[in-house]
């Protein structure tokens, strides 16, 4: 991690600023990606990180600051950027009526790819991205997953230094998430691409990135690796245990309460799908505090005489961290 | 030399050389994005449905005016005062009619507007609206190849259809015929053909604007079909009503006569639609001598009864020609800065 830092940063934004009239989409946002790393740009939807990602590439001009890629100013040289550059938007689109293969032949004319050398790599990357199969079908009869696929390999027809990925994972289901992230981090990996990943799923975000940097109405709250992150946030409790009791007396949450190191004490809801199961279902504690108390905990209950079903101890992960952020009007609009 | 050969091709094409190519022993000549773009535009528009529903439309309406012309010409009609005048015969394949089916001529003023706008209605926003725009654009490609491409092909396009319309309806003539046209009269019907071609390239315009301004393609579509009806029925209405408003009231006043006059015809050619048949009557009718509307009676009397040189014919046409193809600069500007001022967000 340390030595990657050292090198220069391939993606580098300075004081970037980009207004909408009065509705200022990205505020004094500066940002270093470093080589080879996998970077997750979190926040919710509206936060300015697709305005972001089209300033790094240089479609649109920011109203003040600078936008570097590979050391190359973006909005002087946007030509040089997007040959070094793939980029995925989200919703990726492609020409319905052609094949997979005839669109990934496209993008490599575009990017003045001999015929011959772009056709060995279009049938490479299908079968990499395992759309061999489905190289010659219409796009059109393409499931999600598939044409996010192709859109990965899409990307990598040019063979480019970086890759950013708006929103990748939108819409897919759990296993197709899970194979393409699996993709991304061996790409990044075997061939050493720095990868820029924006995305609303904390939890993708949270398993295969180096870094992640949180970003909420056009601002950067803070950046870094997890433990970073818990850090930056000011007086987030460090550790939580979830505890299912036997159907809890009050009193047992009152003298866990009064326990040394315990910050709070809140009974959890107890989910749907859980609750068939009548009366004695157990109910589920949640115990925050400051140092590890998961031992002195499971001891003391059992002391009280309350019997244990499960003791789950927690690291505070980027779900707490995206929730004291992200829960404001925003969350709710994206629902809506 | 092959180093001052390499830093030539890379300031022709900005393209420094790629490593990878060159460890593979590729040369780096390939075909420049632009070139792939229409290609592509020109592939996409040759296989899609509604390219083959027009040409079908289009070629009815060829078929029908060549008999309408043949069984006119068999009739006699070539030339009113001399049936046995068969000066520029073939010619009038393109403007004859025996009274059941409009002449060639009308036919393609009538549909070129319609060509130009179902080539060009959905061409920016259905790629904005399938998301296919912002990954093309983050190609190294610049941004406005992207339209000029749209562009090229379609008129590419249009003039492929034109032009092999225009040589089945002369070839259909020869075969009935029997009456070979004269190279004059060969270089008279290749003009009209570019003539029109520029008029739907004007139209190609115009949609390609609306399609750059519009999201919906629905939209664009019905107000490139609006603008067309618009010239099509109400713009000579409208000119009615304005000339009901300007007749000078003393018609012995010469001045005010032709001033009216002229201001009459002025509106009138502002109308592409008029401008491009004007014109065309120009050039396939040699015998129309000029376009002003007043002639002197000393002027009449005393010209030879001849009709003009092919040379002269283009002489009276071309502030036609240069006027619609400023008109079609203007729509190709108007597209232009607003296309390079638009966001490209993924289907928004």
């Amino acid at each position: 991690m340390l030595s990657i830092q050292a090198d220069n940063p391939v993606i580098e934004l300075k004081s970037l600023v980009k207004k909408y009239g009065d509705f200022t989409a990205v505020d004094y946002l500066s940002l270093n990606v470093y080589p080879g790393e996998i970077f997750g740009l979190l926040g919710p939807n509206g936060a300015g990180k697709t305005t972001t990602i089209l300033m790094m590439l240089g479609l649109t001009e920011p109203t003040s600051g600078s936008v570097k890629v590979c050391g190359i100013d973006s909005t002087r040289n946007p030509m040089q950027v997007k040959r070094k550059v793939g980029y995925m938007p989200d919703d990726v689109g492609f020409y319905e009526d052609r094949s997979a293969f005839d669109n990934l032949m496209y993008t490599s004319g575009l990017n003045r790819i001999p015929p011959k050398e772009g056709r060995e790599r279009a049938l490479r990357l299908l079968e990499r991205v395992g759309l061999a199969e489905a190289a010659h079908k219409r796009v059109g009869t393409f499931s999600r997953g598939m044409r996010q696929r192709l859109g990965l390999a899409d990307v990598l027809i040019k063979q480019p230094e970086v890759i950013i990925l708006d929103e990748p994972t939108l819409g897919i289901d759990p296993e197709g998430v899970r194979e393409l992230l699996a993709l991304i981090e061996e790409l990044s990996r075997k061939e050493g691409l720095t990868v820029l990943l924006s995305s609303h799923h904390l939890h993708q975000v949270q398993q295969i990135c180096d870094r992640v940097g949180l970003f909420v109405r056009g601002k950067l709250i803070a950046s870094g690796d997890i433990d970073t992150l818990s850090r930056q946030l000011d007086g987030a409790p460090a550790h939580r245990i979830e505890l299912d009791v036997a159907t809890a007396a009050e009193p047992i949450e009152d003298s866990i309460r009064g326990m040394e190191g315990v910050l709070s004490v809140t009974r959890k809801e107890t989910e749907r799908l859980a609750s068939s199961q009548g009366e004695a279902a157990p109910v589920t504690l949640v115990v925050t505090s400051h140092s590890d108390l998961t031992a002195e905990l499971a001891d003391f209950v059992v002391r009280q005489g309350v019997r244990i079903h499960g003791l789950r101890p927690h690291r505070y992960g980027l779900d707490d961290i995206y929730h004291r952020y992200f829960e404001g009007g925003e969350t709710r609009e994206r629902m809506g | 030399m092959s180093v001052w050969a390499d830093k030539w091709r890379a300031a022709i094409g900005g393209n420094p050389r790629r490593k990878e190519a060159d460890s593979a022993g590729v040369t780096g000549r390939s075909t420049p994005p632009f070139w792939v773009m229409v290609q592509k535009e020109f592939g996409d528009h040759i296989r899609s449905w509604r390219f083959v529903i027009l040409l079908a439309i289009i070629t009815l309406a060829c078929v029908g005016s060549i008999y309408a012309a043949i069984t006119a010409l068999k009739a006699g009609v070539s030339s009113t005062d001399d049936p046995t005048d068969t000066r520029f015969l073939f010619l009038s394949m393109f403007t004859a009619s025996d009274g059941n089916l409009p002449n060639f001529l009308t036919f393609l003023s009538f549909l070129a507007p319609l060509i130009g706008i179902a080539i060009g209605f959905d061409s920016v926003n259905s790629e904005r609206n399938k998301g296919t725009l912002s990954r093309v654009l983050s190609q190294p490609v610049h941004r406005d190849d992207f339209l000029n491409a749209k562009f090229v092909a379609g008129l590419l396009l249009i003039a492929v259809v034109i032009f092999s319309l225009g040589f089945l309806v002369m070839g259909m003539g020869l075969f009935t015929i029997g009456y070979p046209p004269t190279p004059e009269e060969f270089g008279r019907v290749v003009v009209v053909l570019l003539m029109t071609t520029v008029y739907v390239g004007l139209w190609l315009n115009l949609s390609l604007l609306f399609s750059v301004r519009f999201k919906q393609a629905a939209t664009s579509a019905l107000s490139g079909i609006a603008l067309w009806i618009f010239f099509l029925v109400f713009y000579g209405m409208i000119l009615n009503l304005i000339a009901g408003a300007i007749t000078p009231s003393d018609t012995s006043d010469a001045s005010s006569v032709i001033q009216y006059s002229n201001t009459m015809q002025f509106l009138s050619r502002i109308s592409p639609s008029e401008l491009f048949q004007e014109a065309a009557q120009t050039l396939l009718l040699p015998d129309t001598r000029t376009l002003n509307p007043f002639v002197t009676q000393e002027q009449a009397y005393l010209a030879i009864s001849a009709p003009l040189s092919f040379g002269q014919s283009l002489l009276l046409v071309w502030p036609h020609i240069v006027a619609m193809i400023a008109e079609t600069a203007v729509c190709f500007a108007a597209s232009y800065v607003l296309f390079m001022r638009q966001e490209v967000r993924s289907r928004s």
